[in-house]
């Protein structure tokens, strides 16, 4: 699967897509392709706020139990039940049902920390 | 009844088998006067659901699951980390004597101080192996062990009145286990990253130490098989910013004889009995995880201890002591075989099973490097971790080269940890086998290494003639089916 290019991307393998003021958040192919089959999802309440970088969650597959690190800060609006309920679906489709939280951010600016496609490609062909 | 199937295993609980009225076993007669219980309230309302079987079934149902069984009496079992070596058959007879067996342990110290002096003697050989004095045979495993000893060091800290000591640092390779003891002790867990060769990153530690610093849990050899080069830089780096060092003895296999964790600066320890001191293991009985201390924590030890007053020998409870970590003496009979396996080995054959477990694992790292991604170059100690990359880009993941090993009649190693080696195998072969066996499973490695390109699937779907084959290891996590439940019926009767 190719790496999607209207988003950007951390060094722990989350994945920020923008929607406005809003931005999608969840873990990249390569992230599902090393963590085997996904068997539980632990993600923050509708509300928390988080800072960049900071843990925000616990995903959990046959292999570990992982932290997941968000690429941007802001306040939660919305988690997704879906994954919480059939954590599968992160395998499944991880850019698109299987994204993790929706983020409020104020500044925007976060995102030039962030990489795009190609050097994430880069990063993990390393 | 279904279609008999050749070769088909039964598979129906003992619970599944019951039939109505079917009784295993007469009951004599009642030959004493009737007596009413104290309080009628603890009757049951109805009876029991117990399955009613007769013996036989009984007898055919157990005898069949011990025969499924993959265990160290009947394969090879090189499980990374779990030091799988061989059970001596005297030790089991030793613990069955009826003064071990048949002791109480509400018994009076006076009638019971062969046990107490096996307990001290036990306390005083571990303490020497370790070269950390203080030791409580009482925790029940090695996690029990590594709580207790952080326990210690939070008591000592705060009975100095330096209560800031709130963090646990712990390297990325760490097991499991050792995060979760510091967090159920309080602790906050920082993580110590690892440098390129495995080894503690010594300029990422460095920069990590400070007044909060209460303990650095360290795994000698690494849980990469690895012996630290810097370890006397590392406990210095430590006890310089007034923390204390934890070893995480699961690795203890690889030093008996050769270096003692007290010498190398460790203030506090566990030692998996079940591992080193070949006691039975994994579900095969209760562990031992014993906590071992310098003499300056030594107060603070869980009680009960043994002590010795000339020729007497007593339980008593250390000055300052974190208190209980189980009901009574920690597993006596676990100690027994300890103790037996100690003065069988002797201090001489100490050395040699450390120095034989690693010539087993470099043997084997040697063999299989080039083909499985090892590291050809660098000894190891007991243990040694593959990374098959190679064959992941085949398409044939380490979990199919585990599951195929069972086909050869071979327990999988240790897979996927440490977590910092891609596709981790970890291999430990112990010093309890022989070269014949050493050779076939390195045999075995090749001709499943040459199977990946003739025909991958024998390794995706294997294994193929264990009485389960491959298992759906995250169905069964995403909906866990943890016991047998009466059906709907019977249950509203309930």
């Amino acid at each position: 699967m190719t790496t999607p290019d209207d988003r950007k991307y951390s060094e722990e393998h989350e994945w920020a897509l923008v929607e406005g003021s809003v931005i999608t958040v969840g873990i990249t192919r390569y992230a599902t392709d090393s963590l085997g089959d996904i068997v539980f999802v632990e993600l923050p309440e509708n509300g928390t706020e988080v800072t960049q970088f900071d843990k925000f969650g616990e995903i959990e597959s046959v292999k570990a139990v992982s932290d997941l690190f968000t690429p941007v800060g802001g306040k939660i609006v919305e988690v997704n039940s879906g994954v919480i309920d059939m954590p599968e679906k992160v395998n499944e489709d991880p850019y698109t049902v299987g994204w993790l939280v929706k983020i409020e951010v104020s500044d925007q600016s976060q995102l030039d920390k962030l990489m795009d496609a190609t050097a994430y490609d880069n990063l993990t062909a390393e | 009844m279904n279609v008999p199937v050749p070769g088909e295993i039964d598979r129906r609980l003992l619970n599944e088998r019951s039939v109505p009225g079917r009784i295993g076993l007469q009951m004599p007669g009642l030959d004493v006067p009737e007596q009413p219980l104290p309080d009628a309230g603890l009757l049951r309302s109805q009876e029991a659901r117990l399955p009613e079987v007769s013996q036989p079934e009984v007898v055919r149902y157990f005898t069949a699951l011990s025969r499924m069984n993959f265990s160290v009496d009947t394969n090879f079992y090189p499980l990374g980390s779990c030091t799988m070596k061989y059970n001596p058959r005297v030790n089991e007879e030793l613990a069955f004597l009826p003064g071990m067996a048949g002791i109480h342990p509400h018994q009076p110290d006076e009638t019971v101080q062969g046990a107490l002096q096996l307990i001290w003697e036990l306390q005083s050989d571990l303490g020497e192996i370790t070269g950390l004095p203080g030791v409580c045979l009482g925790p029940l495993a090695g996690a029990q062990g590594e709580y207790s000893g952080l326990m210690i060091a939070r008591a000592y800290f705060a009975d100095r009145g330096d209560t800031g000591r709130t963090v646990a640092l712990i390297p990325d390779s760490a097991h499991g286990t050792n995060p979760a003891s510091a967090a159920m002790a309080g602790l906050e867990v920082v993580t110590v990253p690892s440098d390129a060769q495995g080894n503690v990153d010594v300029e990422a530690l460095r920069g990590l130490v400070d007044q909060r610093t209460c303990v650095f849990m360290l795994t000698l050899p690494s849980t990469l098989g690895l012996f630290e080069p810097n370890i006397l830089e590392i406990t210095g780096i430590v006890h310089q910013a007034g923390g204390l060092i934890y070893a995480d003895g699961a690795n203890l296999n690889a030093l008996l004889g050769i270096v003692k964790l007290g010498d190398l600066g460790f203030d506090i320890a566990h030692s998996n009995l079940h591992k080193t001191f070949s006691t039975p293991h994994g579900g095969g009985g209760p562990g031992a995880g014993p906590v071992l201390v310098s003499d300056e924590l030594a107060p603070f030890l869980p009680t009960p201890l043994v002590t010795r007053d000339g020729d007497t020998y007593r339980l008593t409870a250390p000055e300052r002591s974190i208190g209980r970590v189980n009901g009574f003496h920690g597993s006596f009979g676990v100690l027994v075989r300890a103790y037996a396996y100690i003065r069988a080995v002797g201090v001489e054959g100490m050395r040699q099973v450390a120095e034989n477990a690693i010539i087993n694992a470099n043997y084997i790292r040697v063999a299989l490097s080039d083909e499985f991604g090892g590291d050809a170059d660098r000894i190891c100690m007991h243990e040694c971790v593959f990374s098959p990359q190679a064959q992941k880009a085949k398409g044939v993941s380490a979990l199919d080269i585990s599951k195929r090993l069972i086909d050869y009649g071979i327990h999988p190693p240790t897979m996927y940890f440490p977590l910092i080696v891609p596709e981790a195998l970890m291999v430990e072969p112990t010093e309890t086998e022989t070269k014949d066996t050493l050779d076939r499973f390195i045999a075995v490695m090749r001709q499943i290494n040459r199977e990946i390109d003739e025909d991958p699937d024998l390794l995706h779907d294997a294994p193929h003639d264990a009485p389960n084959t491959r298992l759906d290891e995250a169905g069964a996590a995403r909906n866990p089916y943890l016991r047998w439940q009466p059906d709907e019926d019977s249950q509203a009767a309930d």
